[in-house]
């Protein structure tokens, strides 16, 4: 946990580098990096360009039309923000516990979410890296270059992920952007038709789920070593967990551990996030840098997302789940794992997690019920939390007696993961770009690093528009000294 | 095999679900893939426009980049099409321009809940925001529009084929109802 290679001691004697837009991410962010003459990188940053101001424009609008509203902030994890909100609103309408039938339709929801988002981030976006190696040819690297190589696998991810997007339009109405959580339940049962139509293919969609695990643990094993050294540090990690420490995504209190697995703290209640986490604003970026107030603004940052969550749950409350969950601790002999690369491994264990448990649901009666709303008295404080696929998403509404929002409050997951992937491309750019002429296979290697985390850039603040791929390196005196373009064909030279 | 149709797609101030509706025509992606082929998108590594035959914009526009890859994208495509409510009519992230920007900015980085060291980021690195988001035809000249937020799968799958296929664009009335 260091500061190195955050702010370079004397800016003004070097070179800047560029990479953005950074492609095969969710949205937009871009990295600059500053080195000497001799390639020695001094400084190495990530910024999310890019604001959009949903915590002041909100102010002023009917609490019931967060979980609609917000979640625009991200069409990749819409669910994840319709769910958060409408669990702030569920405080905010005094509805204490759901009726079981929303509860479990809102499950179902999530966990179709998680399942479809993960199946994305690492079919149609990461494979590629991992499949062909960090360097392969440009033109190839991508999900269409998977579907030449190895259409089998390629098939398996559009239809994992189309599963997960119909367990969504099942139970919110629509694939993206739609509208089953209310504030205080849900606004439509599963039917017996729908739950025919997705049980008729959670089997395979398991099974699928056991090859993924199988395929990101075989590629990690590969070469171990490497695996762990690539982006590895240490750090705290947080995550929601049961109240019997098992693995959970829709509810339940905080857990933080530190990189040793000693906990920072447990069972934390959502509801005091704000005394347990600060935010610290940087000026180059729009992105804030959340930490542990009792860990300190230096040492508390922390890391969210699967590798968290699988690290932090005691178990996993699903058998396959859980059998591949032993086995990925061993990895470090029981100690938390801390490889950026492992999060690959474990966003599957994760897939794997949400089709067993939407078989289990789809099995239970409660999702065809009919008593689909509770309120209680109003309260003008809601704070909903949640796991969403990249990590925990806090959202904290304040509305006046006309029900009206005053005050409003964003965490997102790849927020959390601010320092981490600033810490994960710093690691990397010492270890394999320092003192190197730069080629686009090396700057792949800091794009490798930042995709690890799934970054939502669009949850972040969000996107900006598209720049060329061009890498500059300026003198000091401010001459150009040379300049690599990538053109759109994708063959990188050497230009001025 | 005659020339595949080369597709550009790029994502402006939007929250990247109208990409995300593409992907959902599901199964039939592997179909599009034998007549049309990626330019540059955030789905591969190709960072810049080259030529492409269909431009599909999402998002408005918010800021001095996004400007100019929408002009980049205008002048690269042959057609190009304002995909989703944010670049038909800037949608949701232009309900910031009732408000100050300024304001919008203290909100997040001065007055926010548990912010430390309030500040308003202003690196170099990070573009100039505009004053108003704006829609895409009001910077560029748009050939078609593609409602929804987002467009259905089915109607994009419809938009596509039927562009490709040289037929005139229409749709059932059930892929364009909103929500
Ligand atoms: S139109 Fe809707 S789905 Fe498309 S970018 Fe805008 S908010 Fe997202």
């Amino acid at each position: 946990m260091t500061d190195r290679l955050e702010t370079a001691a004397n800016p003004e004697g070097l070179n800047r580098v560029v990479i953005e837009p950074l492609t095969r991410v969710e949205g937009h962010g871009k990295v600059t990096l500053l080195q000497d003459d001799d390639h020695h990188i001094h400084q190495v940053r990530l910024h999310i360009a890019e604001f959009r101001g949903f915590e002041k424009f909100i102010q002023g609008r009917p609490y019931w039309e967060l979980p609609v509203l917000v979640q625009r902030l991200c069409g990749i994890c819409p669910v994840s923000h319709h769910l958060a909100a409408a669990k702030a609103t569920d405080a905010l309408v005094g509805c204490e516990a759901l009726t079981p039938t929303a509860e479990k339709i809102r499950r179902l929801m999530h966990y179709g979410q998680v399942l479809q988002s993960h199946a994305l981030h690492f079919f149609h976006l990461s494979s590629p890296d991992l499949l062909f190696g960090f360097d392969d040819d440009i033109a190839h690297r991508n999900i269409f270059g998977v579907i030449e190589d190895y259409p089998e696998i390629a098939r398996q991810g559009v239809l994992l992920r189309k599963f997960g997007q119909e367990v969504i339009r099942v139970t919110a109405g629509k694939r993206i952007h739609g509208t089953g959580a209310i504030p205080g339940g849900v606004n439509k049962p599963v039917s017996g038709e729908e739950r025919d139509y997705l049980l008729a293919d959670v089997r395979q969609m398991i099974e699928w789920g056991q090859q993924a695990v199988e395929l990101t643990r075989r590629i990690f094993m590969e070469s171990p070593d490497y695996h762990r050294e690539f982006a590895g540090f240490d750090s705290n990690m947080l995550s929601l967990v049961a109240q019997d420490g098992a693995f959970e995504l829709y509810h339940g209190g905080l857990r933080a551990l530190d990189e040793n697995g000693a906990t920072l703290f447990d069972h934390a209640d959502c509801q005091d996030y704000d005394r347990l986490l600060h935010e610290e604003v940087r000026s180059w970026s729009y992105m804030k840098f959340p930490f542990i107030v009792k860990a300190g603004q230096r040492d508390g940052w922390y890391r969210v997302g699967p590798l968290a969550r699988v690290n932090n749950a005691d178990y996993f409350p699903t058998p396959l789940a859980e059998q591949e969950a032993q086995s990925f601790r061993e990895l470090d002999a029981g100690r938390p794992v801390q490889a950026s690369l492992a999060y690959h491994w474990a966003r599957m264990i994760e897939l794997l997690y949400c089709a067993e448990a939407i078989g289990i649901l789809l099995e239970d009666d409660d999702i065809s019920g009919t008593e689909l709303v509770r309120r209680g008295e109003m309260q003008h404080r809601g704070v909903g939390v949640i796991e969403a696929p990249r990590g925990t998403l806090f959202h904290h509404y304040e509305i006046n007696d006309d029900g009206l929002v005053e005050k409003a409050n964003l965490i997102v997951s790849t927020t959390h993961n601010n320092q981490a992937m600033n810490e994960a491309i710093r690691q990397v750019a010492n270890r394999y770009l320092d003192g190197k002429e730069l080629n686009e296979g090396l700057l792949n290697h800091i794009e490798v690093a930042i995709r690890a985390y799934d970054p939502c850039l669009s949850c972040a603040t969000h996107a900006l528009g598209k720049m060329p791929l061009e890498v500059r390196l300026v003198s000091s005196g401010g001459e150009l000294v040379d300049r690599l373009v990538k053109s759109p064909a994708g063959e990188v030279a050497h230009g001025s | 095999m005659a020339d595949k149709i080369r597709i550009a797609t790029a994502p402006l101030a939007g929250c990247f679900g109208c990409h995300m509706s593409l992907l959902d025509i599901d199964e039939r992606l592997l179909d599009l893939i034998e007549v049309a082929e990626f330019d540059c998108s955030p789905l591969n590594d190709f960072k810049r426009v080259g030529s492409a035959d269909i431009g599909l914009i999402e998002g408005g526009v918010a800021n001095t980049e996004n400007v100019e890859t929408l002009r980049d994208f205008r002048r690269h495509c042959r057609i190009l099409v304002a995909v989703g409510a944010c670049a038909v009519n800037g949608g949701i992230p232009a309900m910031r321009n009732q408000f100050d920007l300024r304001d919008c900015l203290e909100e997040s980085y001065v007055n926010g809940i548990g912010v430390e060291n309030p500040m308003i980021p202003n690196d170099p690195e990070i573009p100039l925001l505009l004053d108003k988001v704006h829609p895409i035809h009001e910077v560029v000249k748009i050939d078609y529009f593609l409602p929804g937020c987002p467009p259905s799968a089915d109607s994009i799958w419809t938009f596509l084929t039927e562009l490709i296929e040289g037929r005139p664009v229409s749709f059932p009335y059930t892929q364009i109802h909103y929500d």
